[in-house]
């Protein structure tokens, strides 16, 4: 089919669009205009898209979709129809998968069960070491003809700086990008929340900021060793933020996302052992909070993420250190960036950029833009539609959120994966 | 917090037992004159009273106890109750089993009170949001947040032989990062209005941020233990020499052991604590614990007494109507009242 997107408020920061315009996708699937139609071109369908926001389709830059080896969590199938139902078309998932992406053929499986459902597109990152254990170097090359779009070692800290050292210099020299989750092993110890005031009341085991502050120290000197490109995944205390910033600064080549969760959640929502708030990093204090809204308004942050985790109901089912940490947030991060802009912490635009071209640059992937030429990934929603968060608007198999009762303004209303609609509210698909 | 709300029902009243934060002045005294009345009944030849006759208690500890778990055993039967003593951590947990399906398990067999203890804090909290409306919990220990009706027989102690906790000086020396038992005696001695509660600890096992609790923290004994009219002391478990949180037994003992010469720091009449089992010649000194400032056996009997009264006032027994007055002598129970 080919379908023409008429008068909508097209959004694209990646083309620097942000103007009421039509969109054109012909029946291959891909973008060929917008504004103007092209000549000859009649579309078999259109979508009125009048009082809409029309934008590439999300890219979220963490999404643990569970499969291979977590399917009594959630799997493929579920994950990717919940992704599009959010608007999110693409995602990278990180390599902590059971077993780990350390070889090309887990690579590719994933991917291929992906392909499948044909919904939204899921890019792996590949381990960074031989099982995630911090000692033998993977074989990055054939990982990245695999598909994979950068390393990581996922939470699995590599305490022998020797090996990061390595796995950096390797990296840098074909030119991939390393995602780190900094984090000292040591003083994280058994902690499972801020260490803080709410640690204190409650008694529960608390990881110190420095947990993050001396591993992005400790990072940033092994990335200007090595001169690799570095992303720093949902940093959580404005303390390593303002390192990460001055390194910016310095011409060091390194990026930093966040979660949507961080930026709206303290250590406070913790309250009496809610272990929906149990997620790692974790929740800090309101002034970390805050000091992580001010680097995305300033724009250190480009990307924000779901880092989504679905769990079966029995894994939030236990005394809160015993609880598995993480939020299903695929069907959040849509709504929780657009309170940003509700808070005034950010126009539209740039709210919209967080969610595509920001993380598809991290990724270096053709996504989260609308120009002539590229696939047409796209996200409609309605941005003055005001809704509840019930239990009923999860289609992810995880329903673990602090989310559930929060007020959210804009919906998505249609999510198209290749120019071919695969969600349409209201609609069964 | 409005989330301690899980303790209590419609009526305000006590409904659970899990922690002394959120709980009223009104609310602890209840407990504390209730507790004196069951003081009472321990001296007569028959110590038993009918209140939780027919009903029964399930002790379940997932942790090793033995004077907790036996006065709350004691303070069930001479209640009436049928109580049965459970140590999960032997059997059914390492099989695999949640802790929730334990507790389903056992609620089938028509349990009406849990008295908990498990080595991970809000254990009891969360049984307590999971359980049926009609069976209660009672926290004798979780983690290390909260270990309330250890705390109850402290302030018990307390004004057993100072009077009222209003006015103390109370100094709380030790491990107080690790301690539920700290925690809970924080919030209790805040609500019944003690002048001031002080800390007292190398910072390595003062938990961040601990002001926040209201309390002030110190370092050195000399300075915190002066003129104080409580010390309670905390036990060092041996094995915080691993985790560098003190360098040797000696140099705690030589800087916060609990000897004559330091207990001299406070006021003369000062009474000294601890919640049990003691290391002594670790946090302190035989001649201090066995001396006469010492009221560490008689807290023992309190614990009993204490916890009885926790077990009738929420399984809904018949507590003291509180009357206003300075006089703690000793009530018979002809001065309790319907609820």
């Amino acid at each position: 089919m080919s379908l023409h997107i008429k008068n909508g408020h097209l959004i694209d920061p990646a083309n620097r669009i942000d103007e009421q315009r039509d969109l054109y996708i012909d029946d291959a699937g891909f973008v060929v205009a917008s504004g103007q139609a092209p000549e000859n071109f009649i579309p078999t369908h259109s979508i009125d898209a009048a009082t809409k926001v029309v934008c590439p389709g999300l890219v979220d830059l963490r999404a643990r979709t569970r499969e291979p080896g977590l399917e009594h969590k959630a799997t493929m199938a579920s994950e990717v129809r919940a992704a599009v139902n959010a608007g999110i078309t693409t995602l990278c998932c990180p390599p902590d998968t059971h077993p780990p992406i350390d070889t090309p053929a887990m690579a590719q499986m994933i991917q291929q069960r992906a392909w499948r459902y044909g919904l939204a597109f899921v890019h792996p990152l590949g381990a960074l070491t031989r099982n995630l254990e911090g000692q033998l170097l993977t074989d990055m090359a054939a990982l990245d003809e695999a598909g994979c779009v950068g390393f990581s070692n996922a939470l699995h800290a590599i305490t022998d700086t020797m090996v990061l050292r390595h796995a950096m210099e390797y990296a840098a020299g074909f030119d991939f990008t390393v995602f780190l989750h900094s984090e000292d092993p040591y003083l994280h110890g058994s902690g499972c929340v801020h260490e803080g005031e709410i640690s204190t009341r409650l008694g529960l085991p608390g990881i110190p900021e420095a947990a993050e502050t001396v591993a992005v120290g400790r990072d940033l000197a092994l990335i200007e060793q090595t001169g690799v490109r570095a992303h720093f995944c949902q940093l959580s205390s404005a303390r390593a933020l303002s390192m990460v910033t001055a390194a910016q600064k310095s011409g060091l080549p390194v990026t930093v996302d966040v979660t949507a969760h961080h930026l709206h959640l303290s250590e406070h929502d913790v309250g009496i052992f809610d272990s929906q708030c149990h997620v790692r990093p974790p929740l800090r204090s309101q002034k970390d909070r805050d000091g992580l809204r001010q680097c995305i308004k300033d724009g250190i942050i480009t990307a924000i993420c779901s880092d989504h985790q679905p769990h079966e109901p029995d894994a939030k089912l236990a005394p809160f250190s015993l609880s598995e940490p993480g939020i299903s947030g695929l069907e959040t991060l849509l709504p929780l960036t657009l309170k940003l802009v509700d808070d005034r912490l950010l126009p539209l635009s740039q709210a919209i950029a967080l969610l595509t071209q920001g993380p598809a640059n991290i990724l270096g992937i053709d996504a989260g833009h609308l120009g002539v030429g590229t696939t047409a990934d796209v996200c409609i929603f309605d941005p003055d539609a005001d809704w509840d968060f019930t239990e009923a608007d999860i289609h992810s198999r995880g329903h673990n959120t602090p989310f559930l009762g929060w007020r959210f303004r804009g919906k998505v209303t249609h999510t198209l994966v290749g120019g071919r609609l695969v969600f349409e509210e209201g609609e069964e698909h | 917090m409005t989330s301690t709300d899980i303790q209590f029902d419609a009526q305000g009243q006590l409904k659970h037992f899990l922690t002394i934060e959120g709980l009223k002045r009104d609310h602890i005294l209840q407990i504390l004159d209730t507790a004196q009345s069951f003081i009472t009944l321990a001296k007569k030849e028959i110590k038993k009273a009918p209140l939780l006759r027919g009903k029964t208690v399930v002790n379940l500890f997932f942790e090793s106890s033995t004077r907790t778990r036996t006065t709350f055993e004691i303070a069930a039967k001479r209640l009436s109750a049928d109580v049965i003593n459970l140590n999960p951590q032997h059997s059914a947990t390492s099989k695999g089993e949640t802790l929730l399906d334990t507790v389903n398990n056992l609620e089938a067999m028509h349990t009406d009170l849990f008295v908990v203890r498990h080595p991970n804090s809000g254990a009891a909290n969360l049984i307590a949001k999971h359980v049926p409306p009609h069976v209660r919990i009672i926290n004798a220990g979780d983690g290390r947040h909260a270990h309330p009706t250890q705390a109850m027989l402290d302030m018990f102690t307390i004004r057993a032989h100072k009077g009222d906790v209003a006015n103390l000086r109370v100094a709380i020396v030790g491990d107080i990062l690790h301690s539920r038992v700290a925690r809970s005696q924080i919030h209790a001695l805040a609500a019944l209005g003690a002048a001031q509660v002080r800390v007292i600890a190398p910072k390595t096992l003062l938990p961040t941020e601990v002001e926040r609790l209201g309390v002030h923290p110190y370092t050195d004994m000399h300075e915190g233990l002066h003129d104080v009219d409580v010390v309670i002391m905390l036990r060092l478990q041996r094995e915080r020499m691993n985790g560098a949180f003190v360098p040797s037994e000696q140099e705690f003992f030589n800087l916060y052991g609990l000897t004559a010469d330091k207990l001299a720091y406070a006021k003369q009449d000062a009474i000294v604590m601890h919640p049990g089992p003691m290391n002594r010649g670790l946090e302190i000194d035989s001649s201090v614990a066995d001396g006469p400032q010492s009221v560490i056996l008689p807290q023992v009997t309190y614990g009993i007494a204490v916890r009885m009264a926790v077990m009738a006032l929420i399984m809904g027994g018949k507590p003291v109507a509180r009357k206003r007055r300075g006089n703690r002598s000793t009530r018979g129970s002809d001065e309790t009242t319907p609820a």
